[in-house]
């Protein structure tokens, strides 16, 4: 396995993490450094434990053993600099609230116990939307957004968070193609600004487009490096086993038969 | 000249304090009904109510006396027992909630019964009225029930009042409230307990049986009108006050009927109203908008 920088100065460096949901480990043994400034992939099949190991990462999930450091430090010393964009199947979209005051909520950490949003943290919200291409949706009911904009609307609640790592969970799954684009975006011009971006994504087809760096799994990592080095079709194979995966004539790899 | 009733609750002690206790359990029950149902946990509302009465009346058994404080005490505890098993039993087995909720409110109400018919035939004088938590009597209200309702409702309503963006998120989204490091498990607890006291100040005038439909009621008809929490919270409030003060004043009045299902049903008219009528939401809006649109279709598409 490919170890990128030291685990003291890494954006993510987890040590021996298991995770187990009752007696079925979901997460098995997991080590893994990820660079920074880079736009990280985690694929592997379903039920692989990709959106465990990112929970985890933010001890959202019991570990049963394990260590996570955030450049070098604690997670809970380290909060701050991680952003969160859950699936957005995750809550009920017909709460009552708008789209701006969504976005705030990204705010809510920094603010603290108690103190309610202000006119500064209005504007931030604002040029989060904007960034997202949400500007006009800003107080629209949030179930009277399309599934794109709901995912835009966490993204740029993430980005009100103002992290250095950020924490995607499945961002592309089921948006329409302008809300790709428009995430694909905001996901590239903050690695152009130095952040670290890790998301769980299912469409192999799209990596080689999308990304730089690459972590395959399937309950354990199976392989973790720069993209054109681990997407191979060895390495998918070993993550989605009985599937049969070749690498086409310009290298994308294609499920080309099941079972 | 005042209307004849509006007089008499300002001017009459027993109608005021039936139309303020009522007003307040009404208030109460309304905002923390409100993230009830916005976390959809109505019925843990109506176990949690059910699950009072032993508590009622093991209270009035121990310290052997009615005061209002004493058996609201008894109803938080067993409420919050109740509640936390359901809790445990669906993080800690495979039964799903229904399961759990079910489970748990029948025994925690087949318990109350049994004490409550033991204490029935015990030859104490002092037990009367008990009996009147089953469906609520609002003409039991005096003023030191009112005074022991406002006290412990306004630690409820000032919760809400200082942890309002906390209670929102948690609400709307409790896993990024974890992951921005709030307390997700303490304010669960701070929320359900505000919670138990909306259902245990509102016990002795709407019932333990009913007791639900005053969290539920108020909040799924104010969600009709409003798309914004705020005004959700206060809404809700409104109206269960004014379904609360409605119900509890014909109970009062003449018709000696329980409060509970009179309450109730004063309710059930606000919600069923906002369902058809509210603007957007409403169904009735709703189907006259469907309908123009489809001959405003239909009229385009007979265009050549």
């Amino acid at each position: 396995m490919t170890v990128a920088g030291t685990a003291a100065t890494a954006p993510v460096a987890i040590r021996d993490l298991t995770v187990a949901y009752r007696e079925q480990p979901v997460l098995w043994d997991v080590d893994l450094t990820l660079p920074e400034g880079k736009l990280i992939a985690i694929v592997g099949p379903n039920g692989a434990g990709k959106s465990t190991l990112i929970k985890a990462i933010m001890h959202l999930v019991p570990r049963t053993s394990g260590t996570i450091s955030i450049f070098g430090k604690p997670y809970e010393q380290q909060r701050r600099l991680v952003g969160y964009v859950p699936q957005r199947g995750s809550v009920d979209w017909d709460f009552p609230t708008n789209a701006l005051d969504v976005v705030q909520m990204g705010m809510y950490g920094k603010l603290g116990w108690v103190r309610r949003p202000g006119k500064r943290e209005r504007e931030t919200a604002l040029a989060c939307l904007e960034q997202v291409g949400m500007t006009a949706f800003a107080n629209r009911q949030i179930s009277q957004l399309s599934g794109g904009q709901q995912q835009r609307v966490f993204l740029a609640r993430a980005l009100a968070q103002d992290a250095q790592i950020y924490l995607l969970d499945e961002p592309f799954a089921g948006v329409d193609a302008t809300t790709e684009r428009a995430i694909i975006e905001v996901l590239r011009d903050l690695r152009s600004r130095g952040k670290t971006l890790i998301a769980v994504h299912h469409d192999l087809e799209s990596l080689r487009e999308y990304f730089d760096w690459l972590v395959v799994m399937n309950v354990r990592i199976i392989a973790a490096g720069p993209l054109e080095t681990t997407l191979n079709a060895e390495n998918l194979h070993a993550a989605y086993g009985g599937k049969i995966l070749t690498l086409g004539a310009i290298g994308q790899p294609q499920l080309v038969g099941a079972e | 000249m005042l209307p004849g009733i509006l007089r008499d609750v300002i001017f009459d002690y027993t109608l005021r304090n039936v139309a303020l206790g009522s007003a307040l359990l009404g208030i109460v029950g309304g905002v923390l009904g409100t993230f009830a149902v916005l976390r959809r946990q109505g019925l843990l509302g109506d176990a949690l109510a059910h699950a009072a009465l032993p508590g009622i009346c093991l209270a009035y058994m121990l310290a052997n006396s009615k005061a209002p404080l004493v058996l609201m005490i008894g109803a938080a505890i067993s409420g919050w027992i109740g509640t936390l098993l359901i809790l445990r039993i669906v993080e800690d087995t495979r039964l799903s909630e229904d399961t759990a909720l079910g489970v748990i409110l029948t025994v925690f109400f087949g318990l109350g019964i049994v004490l409550l018919t033991y204490i029935q035939h015990s030859n104490d004088a002092n037990q009367a009225g008990l009996d009147k938590y089953l469906f609520g009597q609002a003409a039991t209200l005096v003023q030191e029930h009112v005074i022991t309702m406002a006290a412990v409702g306004s630690i409820a309503l000032a919760l809400v009042a200082v942890f309002f963006k906390e209670f929102k998120l948690l609400s709307f989204d409790p896993e990024f409230a974890a992951s921005i490091g709030f307390p997700v498990r303490g304010l669960n607890v701070l929320l359900t307990s505000s919670i138990v006291i909306a259902v245990v100040i509102g016990l002795q005038t709407v019932g333990v049986v009913l007791m639900a439909a005053m969290l539920i009621g108020p909040a799924a008809a104010a969600r009709q009108w409003t798309n914004r929490l705020g005004v959700m919270l206060a809404l809700s409030g409104f109206f269960g006050a004014a379904s609360g003060v409605v119900g509890a004043m014909i109970s009062v009045t003449g018709s000696r009927l329980p409060t509970g299902p009179l309450v109730v049903l004063c309710v059930t008219a606000i919600v069923i109203v906002s369902i058809l009528f509210a603007p957007e939401r409403g169904v009735v809006w709703d189907s006259l908008r469907r309908r123009s649109n489809r001959r405003a279709i239909l009229e385009q598409g007979q265009q050549p």
